[in-house]
C-alpha cells in the first residue's frame, strides 16, 4: 500500500488542455496507482492539485517488448522495473493550491498553467484534500471520502441548490442512497426545502436495502421537518408509515398540458392532443369528465372538427387516467395548496406513490403539482422583487425516472424542462435522479450545476453525463472504472474539482446519529435500537 | 602493491613488486602524487618475460610440482614481471572526490595501492564511473569489465543485493538503447 504524501514520480510532458504525463519512480508500483486518486505536483512556483485519470506502461527500448528480459530472475526484474520499463500516470491538474497571491487570499484557484518539467508528483495528503474540499460546516455537507483516504469530501450545499443537479447511475449502484444523503444534507443544513416525488416510496419511511437490511429514511430521522404525503393510503398504512396527508386530485385539476405530456405513455395521436385543447376550451374545468361522458362525436357541438377515431383514441387514453384511484371527480382538499403550505413553513414534503408506480401516474402527478407550485413560486419571487419582501425559500424538487420528463421530445413542453433551464432565478431547482441520462435532453443536461454519477456502462449515457465538461475524455476513464457500489464521481458547481468518493455510510445506527444535530438526539434515541 | 610504469590521461600501467601479486580484475586502485589522488579500475593484467625478445621456456619436465620449478630456478622470479592496466575513472583533489578524468595523468613510479572497503564505498556512492567504463576503448569487452568491477565493489557492502540493484538500474538507464549489452552485464552480476 502506498503511504500518504509518497513521492510518485516526475512530470515529463503534457499540456494544459490534455493534462500532464508523469513518469513513475521505480519505488512506486504502477499497481498501487488508482484512477481517481488525488495527487499534488510541486511546481517551481506553485503547487498544483489534480487527479490521476489514466495509467499506462512504457519502455525505453521498443525491443524490450519484442524480446522481454527474463523477469523470472528477481534480480533482473528488480533492475528493469522503473528504469527500462516504467509506469506513467496521466494527471489532469485542476487547481493551484498554493504559491501565488490569489490562492493565499482566496483559496484554491483553477489552473491556468501547468507545472514545469520534472516537477515532483506526490500523493495528496489529508491536509491538501481538506484545503480543497473544505471542512464540514453550516454550508458544507460531508458526502464521502476520497479513494484510500479518510479525509471528508464536502459538498457546498448552498451552491448546490442554486442550480439543478443530477444523480445518475445504473440500477443498483446506489443512486437512492446518494439521493437520500443529499436530501439529508439539505435538511440538516437547511439550505433548501424539498419536494420529493417518491416513486418507489423509499425516501419517507424505512425501506430495505439490497441485503435486506432495514434502512431508515427522512421522516424517521427528521420527523419534525418532514411531511409524508401519500397517494396510496393503504400501502402506506400497511408499511406503518405515519402519513400527514392523503393526496386526492380532482378531475377539474387536470389541464390539457398534463395530457399533452402523457401523449407517449397514453398512446395518443397528435390530433387527439389537439382535441384536448379544443375540448377544454369549450367545456372549461369539467372537460375531462365531460369528454369521458361523450357518446361518440354526435354529442359534440357542431363546429367541432374532431374525427370519430380521434375521439375514441382520446377517450381510451383518458379512461386510463380516470381509472387511477387517487383521481376523483371531486377532490376534498386542494393538494397543491397543502403542499405549498408545508413548503412555506419550511417543512419538506415527500410524496409517496405507493402502488401507483406506473409511469403514467407518476408523470401526471409530478407534472401537475409541479406546474402549480412553480407558478406560485414565480409569483412569490416577482412579488419579492417588486415589494422587497423576502423571496420564497429555495425549493428543490426531486424527480426519479427523469428521462421520461426531460427527453428531447417533451423537455420543451414539461414544466421540468423549464425549471431545469431557467427556474434558478425563481429559487426552484431540480434534483434529477435517473439511470438513463442519455434519454435526457442535452440542453437540460448541460444546464445542470452538479452531477453526481455512479457507475455507468453505456457509452451514450457516459457521453451525455459528461457533456459540457472540459476534460471529458479523462473523466470518462475514471467513470467507467468506478466500483458498482458506494462509489460516485462528483463534478460541477458544488465541488472545486471532479472527485471520486466512497460515499458516506448510511444505514447503521452510528450513521444516523451523525446526521442528526446534537440537541435533537434525545427525541429519537429510540430509533437507534 | 605496484608502481606506475606507463601513464596517459585515461589509463596507466603498473608493475607489481612481486610476481603474480596482481589485483583482481575490476578492483578499484589508487595512486597519488602531491596534489592528486587518482582512482582507477584494473582492466587488464599480464605476466611476461622481463626482456621482450626472450620468451620463457617450459621447465617442468623433471619436477613433480609447480612450486618445485620456482624453487629449483629461483632466478625465474627475477626474469618475469607482472603488469596490470588501470583505466582512470576519477580523482581526488583537495580532499574532494570527482568522478571524472584528472587534470594530469599519473606520474611514473607513483605507488599504486588497492583501495580499502571504506574507500570503495565512498567512491561507489556515485555511479558516474559506469559511463566512463562503457565508453572507454579497452582491449576487453566493456560489459565484462563493468560486471567484474561491480562484483568487486559489492564485496565492500553489507547489503550486496541492494548495491547491485542500484547499479543495475543506473546501467539500465545508461544502456537503454543497447539491450544486449545490458543483459550481458546483468547476467554477470546477478549471482
Amino acid at each position: 500500500m502506498t503511504q500518504e504524501n509518497q513521492r510518485l514520480g516526475i512530470v515529463v510532458s503534457g499540456s494544459l488542455g490534455k493534462g500532464v504525463e508523469v513518469r513513475l519512480d521505480s519505488s512506486a508500483s504502477v499497481e498501487d496507482m488508482v484512477v481517481g486518486r488525488f495527487v499534488t505536483i510541486e511546481g517551481q512556483k506553485r503547487r498544483f492539485f489534480g487527479m490521476i485519470t489514466d495509467i499506462s506502461l512504457g519502455v525505453t527500448d521498443p525491443s524490450l517488448t519484442v524480446v522481454p528480459p527474463d523477469v523470472s530472475d528477481p534480480f533482473i526484474a528488480e533492475v528493469i522495473a522503473g528504469t527500462s520499463t516504467f509506469g506513467t500516470l496521466h494527471v489532469s491538474p485542476s487547481l493551484v493550491i498554493s504559491g501565488d497571491a490569489a490562492t493565499m487570499l482566496e483559496g484554491p484557484q483553477p489552473v491556468k498553467t501547468i507545472p514545469s518539467h520534472f516537477s515532483e508528483v506526490r500523493l495528496a495528503s489529508q491536509r491538501d484534500v481538506e484545503l480543497v474540499f473544505g471542512t464540514e460546516d453550516e454550508k458544507r455537507f460531508f458526502i464521502g471520502t476520497p479513494l484510500d483516504m479518510e479525509t471528508k469530501v464536502c459538498l457546498n450545499l448552498e451552491e448546490l441548490v442554486k442550480r439543478s443537479n443530477g444523480v445518475f447511475g445504473k440500477s443498483g449502484t446506489g443512486k437512492t442512497f446518494l439521493t437520500r444523503l443529499l436530501l439529508i444534507g439539505m435538511l440538516q443544513k437547511g439550505t433548501a426545502v424539498n419536494l420529493v416525488f417518491d416513486m418507489h416510496s423509499e425516501y419517507g419511511w424505512e425501506s430495505r436495502d439490497e441485503r435486506g437490511r432495514r434502512v431508515k429514511a427522512l421522516k424517521q430521522l427528521f420527523s419534525s421537518q418532514v411531511a409524508v404525503f401519500t397517494l396510496d393510503e393503504e400501502s402506506s398504512r400497511r408499511r406503518k408509515v405515519s402519513t400527514d396527508f392523503v393526496v386526492r386530485i380532482g378531475y377539474d385539476e387536470i389541464e390539457p398540458e398534463d395530457i399533452a405530456l402523457l401523449r407517449q405513455t397514453l398512446n395518443l395521436t397528435e390530433l387527439a392532443v389537439e382535441a384536448v385543447y379544443q375540448l377544454s376550451g369549450r367545456f372549461g374545468k369539467s372537460w375531462l369528465q365531460d369528454t369521458l361522458n361523450l357518446k361518440g362525436t354526435d354529442g359534440l357541438p357542431e363546429d367541432f372538427k374532431i374525427h370519430e377515431s380521434t375521439l375514441q383514441n382520446l377517450q381510451r387514453g383518458l379512461a386510463t387516467i380516470g381509472r387511477l384511484p387517487f383521481l376523483v371527480s371531486d377532490a376534498p382538499d386542494n393538494a397543491v395548496k397543502r403542499i405549498l403550505e408545508y413548503l412555506e413553513r419550511g417543512i419538506n414534503v415527500i410524496l409517496e406513490f405507493g402502488r401507483y408506480t406506473d409511469i403514467t401516474a407518476y408523470i401526471l402527478v409530478a407534472n401537475l403539482l409541479t406546474r402549480r407550485i412553480h407558478a406560485r413560486y414565480r409569483e412569490g419571487m416577482e412579488r419579492a422583487i417588486g415589494e422587497a419582501t423576502a423571496p420564497p425559500r429555495p425549493l428543490v424538487i426531486t424527480i426519479e425516472e427523469a428521462h421520461r420528463f426531460l427527453n428531447p421530445e417533451v423537455a420543451s413542453q414539461t414544466i421540468f424542462g423549464t425549471i431545469a433551464r431557467e427556474m434558478r432565478k425563481y429559487n426552484v431547482t431540480l434534483l434529477v435522479v435517473d439511470q438513463r441520462p442519455s434519454g435526457i435532453d442535452s440542453e437540460v443536461m448541460s444546464q445542470m450545476g452538479t452531477k453526481i454519477t455512479c457507475l455507468l456502462d453505456d457509452e451514450r449515457d457516459v457521453d451525455s453525463v459528461l457533456t459540457g465538461v472540459p476534460n471529458k475524455g479523462e473523466l470518462k476513464s475514471v467513470l467507467s472504472k468506478l466500483e458498482s457500489k458506494q462509489q460516485a464521481l462528483i463534478f460541477g458547481h458544488a465541488v472545486p474539482v471532479a472527485v471520486v468518493v466512497r460515499t458516506r455510510e448510511y444505514g447503521s445506527a452510528q450513521s444516523y446519529k451523525d446526521f442528526i444535530p446534537k440537541e435533537a438526539e434525545k427525541d429519537i434515541e429510540k430509533l437507534w435500537e | 602493491m605496484g608502481e606506475v610504469i606507463e601513464a596517459s590521461t585515461t589509463d596507466f600501467v603498473a608493475q607489481c613488486y612481486e610476481l603474480y601479486q596482481i589485483p583482481p580484475l575490476g578492483s578499484l586502485v589508487k595512486t597519488k602524487d602531491e596534489q592528486l589522488e587518482l582512482y582507477g579500475i584494473v582492466y587488464n593484467a599480464a605476466t611476461t618475460s622481463l626482456e621482450p625478445g626472450r620468451r620463457p621456456i617450459a621447465r617442468g619436465k623433471d619436477e613433480t610440482t609447480e612450486e618445485e620449478i620456482y624453487r629449483t630456478s629461483p632466478q625465474l622470479l627475477k626474469l618475469l614481471k607482472s603488469e596490470f592496466g588501470v583505466v582512470v575513472v576519477g580523482h581526488r583533489q583537495d580532499g574532494k572526490l570527482y568522478h571524472y578524468l584528472p587534470p594530469t595523468p599519473a606520474r611514473i613510479h607513483s605507488f599504486v595501492y588497492l583501495c580499502t572497503p571504506a574507500e570503495v564505498m565512498e567512491f561507489s556512492q556515485s555511479f558516474d564511473f559506469l559511463n566512463m567504463l562503457i565508453n572507454a576503448h579497452l582491449p576487453i569487452p566493456a560489459e565484462e569489465l563493468i560486471a567484474a568491477s561491480l562484483r568487486q565493489m559489492s564485496q565492500a557492502y553489507e547489503d550486496r543485493h541492494a548495491f547491485l540493484v542500484a547499479a543495475g538500474k543506473e546501467l539500465a538507464i545508461l544502456l537503454s538503447g543497447n539491450l544486449n549489452q545490458l543483459k550481458a552485464i546483468l547476467g554477470g552480476i546477478r549471482g
